[in-house]
């Protein structure tokens, strides 16, 4: 599943980013922001106007993306040990 | 420079807290603010620690990683780095981390660690992750990493002492180069894991406050209802609280100037000192109340963190006019004025978006505009209730603000779509936590803004003033002269010159002359009205008054208008020029801005006579 498409409030854990194009620096910046394979995110809010951007907790941090940048990242549900 | 002096280095991710940390250090007074991207040049500082050595500190941009994105970015990678001309590399990097955010602050300590360079890391905001119950385990962090870590507290005093005293020490052993590419990047995530995992225990990786409060300021009806409430607040607040303060000391520059008077010989040094220097700059002096309070609530909302909520909440209306979310704080600081708003727009990473900010930022209405826009509401608008509770002539004024901002969206919507470029724009922003504004900073950030408002005053209004005086008092009038004698001094073959340009939009020659000075600073047309109108002799019972009695009120809006939109000030003219190094776009600033301020201000002039 796509970040873009995670529900708000719905746990979910990163699988990776990937590049909209080649050297993709949105993507490598994603990715130095801490979405990498196994890291906790979640949907904190969504904006006012057709729900774009939205602001997602990962680690310690929240970060408003655009639509456009939640879709590079994959994500899968958490499960629950 | 001595061989004992040592150059430090501050860097870190944005608002980790460094330019607080600098000023701890060095007694400055540079700006800070609860958002990332404040500090956008390399600021430096120095001082003499306890040992007699000289340190001289570095205060550099907030950057997320060495990979730089963005202008202000680059300067902090070149800097740490040795490639930045003209700066030596310094002789230690201090990283500083903020201790409540060590996901995300920890990955550039290595990052930055990797340059081999002597490094000691600051744990920044010790003081909000003990109260949120977060437990580093300091000695076994510095183990891990092989660097000194050091606590500090950069907003309270002697926060930094322990700092102070591991710099002053022997510099730390750099640790080895390692090379920098994609697969040792993805790495550092894993070892600042490892390194969580050993050294932090967290209760919660989330305020609780931010949480409960960023629920109502980010829901998307409240959210936008709190916003515009926010905004309009301030602004009556402005009006409100600001304009019965400066009645009052503009009341007082009058009285003064009249006992002044008494004293001197009738003649042109008394016309000089009394309707020049009383007149004119106690007219535009009256008005730093009202700066004084639109600046209390800027600073206490960018303390606050509310400003990037903000900013979210609008990215999307921003981005169909072809901005980002990421220009809404450059903008609000250009209510203030433009000049620091253009440089803020550095931390804007896309050229495209940064320009189009830069193009459109002096259309907010900055604060040396609100002296013409009181002096005009004051003598023209009436003092009606509107509702039982909002006063027409804040009414009025919040009516120009957002006049400014429709033209600026509209200008940006236009840009937006006669771009060639159109490819993807990043936002990617990162919102801070809440903090309470503190008393001290918001009185020193006042006093700073004060002390450059008397600056300009007692420079360049003033001598503008002075220049003002002498053409509308020489050359005198001749000897059979019928009409008054400004008529025949320079300032009136002057103005009746420049009326053949203006008279279409309503401007008389005493307005279309007040125009020139009022393109180096704003502020002076109101000293220039004042000047001219009292060397006229036509000031009986105040500037307001002689204006009420002398213009239409088609020629007030029409003149509020253009002072909403027109290109005035040399000095944005100026910072345009520098930050974006290109002349073409001062041109294209100057032009669009004339011949907007134009076409409005002659649909106003025309359409309020028809009316009236
Ligand atoms: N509670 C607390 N707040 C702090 C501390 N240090 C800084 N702050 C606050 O953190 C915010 C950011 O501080 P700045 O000094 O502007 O941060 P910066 O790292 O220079 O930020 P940029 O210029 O954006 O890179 C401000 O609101 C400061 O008041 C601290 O030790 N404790």
């Amino acid at each position: 599943m796509r970040l873009s498409d995670l529900p708000k409030g719905t746990p979910a854990v990163v699988d990776g980013v990937h590049d909209a194009h080649v050297d993709d620096p949105i993507a490598q910046r994603l990715r130095d922001l801490g979405f990498v394979d196994g890291e906790p995110v979640r949907v904190v809010a969504v904006g006012p106007m057709g729900g774009d951007p939205v602001l997602i907790q990962i680690g310690f941090t929240r970060f408003a993306l655009r639509r456009a940048e939640a879709a590079r990242v994959s994500v899968r549900s958490e499960i629950v040990a | 420079m001595s061989a004992s002096t040592l150059r430090i280095a501050l860097v870190g991710n944005p608002n980790c807290g460094k330019t607080a940390l600098f000023n701890q250090l060095t007694g400055g007074r540079q700006k800070v603010a609860n958002y990332a991207g404040v500090t956008v040049e390399r600021k430096e500082g120095r001082f003499t620690a306890p040992s007699g050595r000289v340190l001289q500190i570095l205060d550099l941009p907030g950057t997320y990683s060495l990979e730089a994105n963005s202008p202000d970015e680059q300067i902090t990678r070149d800097v740490c780095a040795g490639q930045f001309p003209g700066e030596a590399v310094p002789d230690l990097i201090v990283c500083v981390a903020d201790a409540t955010n060590l996901r995300l602050h920890l990955r550039f300590v290595l990052e930055v660690k990797r340059l081999g360079r002597p490094v000691v890391l600051a744990l920044n905001m010790m003081d909000t992750a003990r109260h949120r119950g977060i437990v580093i385990d300091v000695p076994e962090l510095q183990r891990r990493l092989g660097l000194p870590v050091v606590e500090t507290v950069a907003v309270k005093r002697g926060g930094a002492r322990a700092l102070i005293e591991r710099v002053d020490g022997e510099v730390p052993l750099a640790a080895p180069v390692q090379a920098d590419d994609a697969a040792s990047r993805s790495d550092l995530h894993g070892q600042v894991r490892e390194l969580l995992a050993a050294t932090v225990t967290m209760p919660r990786t989330t305020a609780a406050l931010d949480d409960a409060l960023d629920r109502w300021a980010l829901h998307p009806v409240f959210g936008l209802a709190i916003l515009a409430v926010v905004m309009f607040l301030v602004f009556q607040a402005v009006y409100a609280a600001g304009k019965p303060m400066s009645d009052l000391i503009g009341g007082a520059f009058g009285w003064m100037g009249e006992h002044v008077a008494v004293l001197m010989p009738a003649g042109p040094l008394q016309s000089l000192v009394v309707n020049g220097l009383f007149g004119g700059l106690g007219t535009v002096i009256g008005f730093l109340p009202v700066i004084l309070v639109l600046f209390l609530f800027i600073l206490t909302l960018e303390e606050s963190g509310y400003l990037p909520r903000a900013a979210f909440l609008l990215d999307r209306l921003m981005l169909s006019v072809g901005l980002t979310g990421r220009s809404f704080i450059p903008l609000l600081s250009s209510f203030a004025c433009a000049i620091p708003g253009i440089m803020g727009t550095r931390s804007i990473q896309d050229p495209r978006d940064r320009l189009a900010t830069i193009l459109i930022a002096p259309l907010m209405t900055c604060s040396a505009r609100l002296p013409v826009y009181a002096l005009l509401i004051g003598a023209f608008i009436p003092m009606h209730k509107v509702f039982g509770i909002f006063n027409l002539q804040g009414v009025v004024l919040f009516a120009l603000y957002l006049a400014g901002i429709l033209g600026a969206m509209a200008v940006g919507w236009v840009m937006k779509h006669i771009r060639r470029d159109k490819s993807e724009h990043a936002l990617l922003m990162e919102l801070p936590s809440y903090r309470m504004p503190k008393l001290r900073d918001v009185a020193i950030g006042l006093y700073e803004r004060g002390a450059i408002f008397m600056k300009r005053l007692t420079g360049v209004i003033l001598g503008l003033t002075v220049l003002m005086w002498f053409l509308s008092t020489f050359p005198g009038p001749p000897a059979d002269a019928t009409g008054p004698a400004i008529n025949y001094s320079f300032a009136g073959y002057l103005g009746r010159g420049l009326q053949y340009i203006f008279a279409p939009i309503g401007f008389n020659w005493q307005i279309s002359l007040a125009l020139i000075p009022a393109f180096a600073a704003r502020e002076t047309a109101v000293a220039a009205l004042a000047t001219v109108y009292l060397v006229g002799g036509d000031a009986a019972g105040g500037l307001g008054h002689a204006l009420a009695g002398q213009f239409s009120l088609a020629s007030a809006l029409s003149l509020l208008v253009w002072f909403a939109y027109a290109p005035q000030c040399m000095s944005t003219l100026a910072i345009i020029r520098r930050e974006t190094n290109s002349w073409r776009n001062v041109v294209i600033s100057f032009g669009y801005m004339f011949a907007l301020a134009y076409t409005a201000s002659f649909i106003v002039y025309q359409v309020t006579r028809m009316l009236t």
